[in-house]
């Protein structure tokens, strides 16, 4: 992988940060739980990083605790799509019962 | 290839943002955890042709394993259990963060820097040399991770029923900050001890020991679980969800460390979405963050209770059925204690019978009904309520002088009219539901005694205020046969 370096690291954190808060800024109240549980979803992508971490552990420590690393993640992201979709599940509007 | 991986990171990381943005309106929330769920399966899914990996084998086991826990868990989780399955979610990402930062660490002290050893003249990523700011993120997240993981432990546990009271004792806050203080200082120490090459930001080797490295984790680790026993479980939502956007923020910052595009926009997203939201619940709970976390919720300062005037007066339930059949809209104030008698289906059932009559339902939901913002909506949900007939407190507050009934199910505090009216009381200035200001109100509640926060309800002796004694599940029922009595 090609190598993100000095400010541009800085551009992407600043510019991440600023559209993490304009996507939730105007979220109703009634999403609140499954919004916190989607973003707990979302942060599950330190899958790919515990699986290229333990990819190239060396030692058997390493490889421990990656092998850790990447069950964590795994179940950080399955867990949170499952409870997130369960939630999300069940909110219908009154006017559409026909794909109820 | 390397191209493929990246495109597929970009594209991974704006269905999360957009899933998010989804995630955001109650009509599109379902597409949106989709689209973020089709952003994390093709991001996995490239991340196995990541170049020179090895240990597929145990790696497979590893994802299998936590998959298939983490399905059945979620799948069989009840409704009323969600906040702590979240906290646990989170807290296994948080550990998983603190693990690479871990591996990132040990690969420093080893002796394979410098670019001697290659494996078999494969090309090896230690190769590329580490620079000084992202050694410092690496502490920093293993930090950030190491906390939110013990800390997200023990809030599963505590909402569990495993870990009961708070525990508290004299000094903590300073205990706590000194904990804090040695984890900082030995994280400088990582920080300091390494071999720079001359003239350039690039480290060649660290020589700091492996027990440095393992008391640095340990010290985090015990520094989360501190910082959460003394925390009560009413304020647990926004703990969860502080840890929640300290999880995210680890996933960046490690991001940041493996020059992996899809986790550093990911991580940092949901790390500044989480402390907006975060803020949010503590301000729809009038609890400022700092309150939360430093100060003992109900332990001191409570208020002088005004003694209150009147009594309370009962009302059975055929009387409650006549009067919403006839009423021409009833708003009904759904709390906590609604879910715990599981009666929300029952008022569900109550409710569908009243739109039948034409009687105008709606549903107040106060932001701290349930154990966390937006919760009770989930229940609701749950028990089949279309979501448009439930309404913010804002939305509502003006509608309840021109209701006829409103029927407060399992709530207190938040109908509290001390919070508006007493200075004193240990919840004034907390936004409440104006259920007072209705023709009627009806207080279906299990007994006479005084709810979460053991303070006195002056709505409950109210001259306009019937109590309809009993469990919430049975009252229902026994509203449901009063109404259909009469139609």
């Amino acid at each position: 992988m090609t190598p993100i370096e000095g400010f541009l690291a800085l551009y992407i954190f600043m510019l991440a940060a600023f559209t993490g808060y304009e996507v939730i800024s105007k979220v109703p109240v009634i999403l609140h739980t499954p919004l916190m549980s989607g973003s707990n979803f979302v942060h599950g992508i330190v899958l790919v990083g515990a699986m290229v971490a333990m990819g190239h552990a060396e030692t058997p420590l390493e490889l421990t605790i990656g092998f850790i690393g990447v069950f964590l993640a795994a179940g950080n992201a399955v867990g949170g799509y499952v409870v997130t979709e369960r939630m999300l599940e069940m909110f219908k509007s009154s006017k559409k019962e026909d794909n109820a | 290839m390397s191209y493929l991986i990246s495109a597929s990171y970009l594209v991974a990381a704006a269905l999360f943002i957009l899933g998010l943005k989804r995630m955001s309106s109650p009509k599109f929330a379902r597409q949106g955890i989709i689209w973020a769920g089709v952003g994390m399966l093709l991001a996995t899914l490239v991340t196995f042709a990541y170049p020179n990996l090895h240990n597929y084998g145990l790696m497979m086991v590893a994802i299998v394993s936590g998959s298939i826990l983490a399905w059945w868990t979620g799948k069989k989780v009840a409704m009323t259990d969600m906040p702590q399955m979240i906290a646990l979610y989170n807290g296994m990402g948080g550990g998983a963060a603190a693990c690479i930062a871990a591996i990132e660490l040990l690969e420093l002290t080893g002796e394979h820097h410098g670019g001697v050893a290659t494996l078999g003249g494969m090309e090896n990523h230690l190769e590329e040399p580490v620079l000084l700011e992202v050694h410092i993120l690496a502490i920093l997240g293993a930090i950030i991770g190491t906390v939110a993981f013990s800390g997200s432990l023990i809030a599963f546990a505590k909402l569990q029923g495993w870990m009961n009271g708070v525990i508290r004792f004299s000094g903590q806050r300073a205990v706590n900050g000194l904990v804090f203080i040695a984890t900082l200082c030995l994280g400088i120490v990582m920080m300091l001890q390494i071999e720079m090459a001359p003239g350039s930001r690039e480290i060649v080797q660290a020589f700091f020991e492996p027990e440095i490295l393992v008391l640095f984790f340990v010290l985090a680790a015990l520094f989360g679980v501190m910082m959460t026993v003394p925390i009560g479980g009413a304020d647990m939502p926004v703990v969860i969800s502080l840890f929640n956007a300290l999880t995210g923020l680890a996933v960046g910052f490690e991001g940041f460390v493996l020059g992996n595009a899809a986790m550093m926009i990911a991580g940092t997203v949901v790390g500044s979405a989480g402390f907006l939201l975060t803020q949010l619940m503590a301000k729809a709970m009038n609890r400022s963050l700092s309150n939360v976390l430093f100060s003992n919720f109900g332990s001191g300062g409570s208020g002088e209770q005004s003694e209150i005037s009147g009594s309370m007066k009962s009302i059975e339930a055929p009387d409650v059925g006549v009067m919403m059949a006839y009423a021409s809209k009833v708003i009904i104030v759904p709390g906590y204690g609604m879910a715990v008698a599981q009666a929300q289906h029952k008022i569900w059932e109550l409710s569908q019978l009243l739109l039948k009559n034409d009687v105008k339902v709606k549903f107040a939901i106060h932001p701290v009904a349930g154990r966390m913002p937006g919760h009770m909506n989930v229940l609701l949900a749950e028990a089949g309520v279309p979501y448009d007939i439930i309404f913010d407190l804002d939305e509502i507050n003006e509608e309840f002088s021109n209701a006829d009934v409103c029927l407060v199910i399992g709530a207190n505090d938040v109908v509290n009219p001390d919070a508006k009216n007493n200075p004193d009381s240990p919840i004034y200035g907390m936004p409440i539901l104006n259920a007072w200001q209705a023709k009627n109100t009806i207080v279906i509640k299990r007994g006479q005694g005084r709810g979460f926060s053991g303070i006195e309800n002056a709505l409950f002796f109210a001259d306009n205020t019937r109590m309809l004694y009993g469990d919430g599940q049975a009252v229902a029922s026994e509203l449901i046969n009063a109404v259909k009595e009469l139609a």
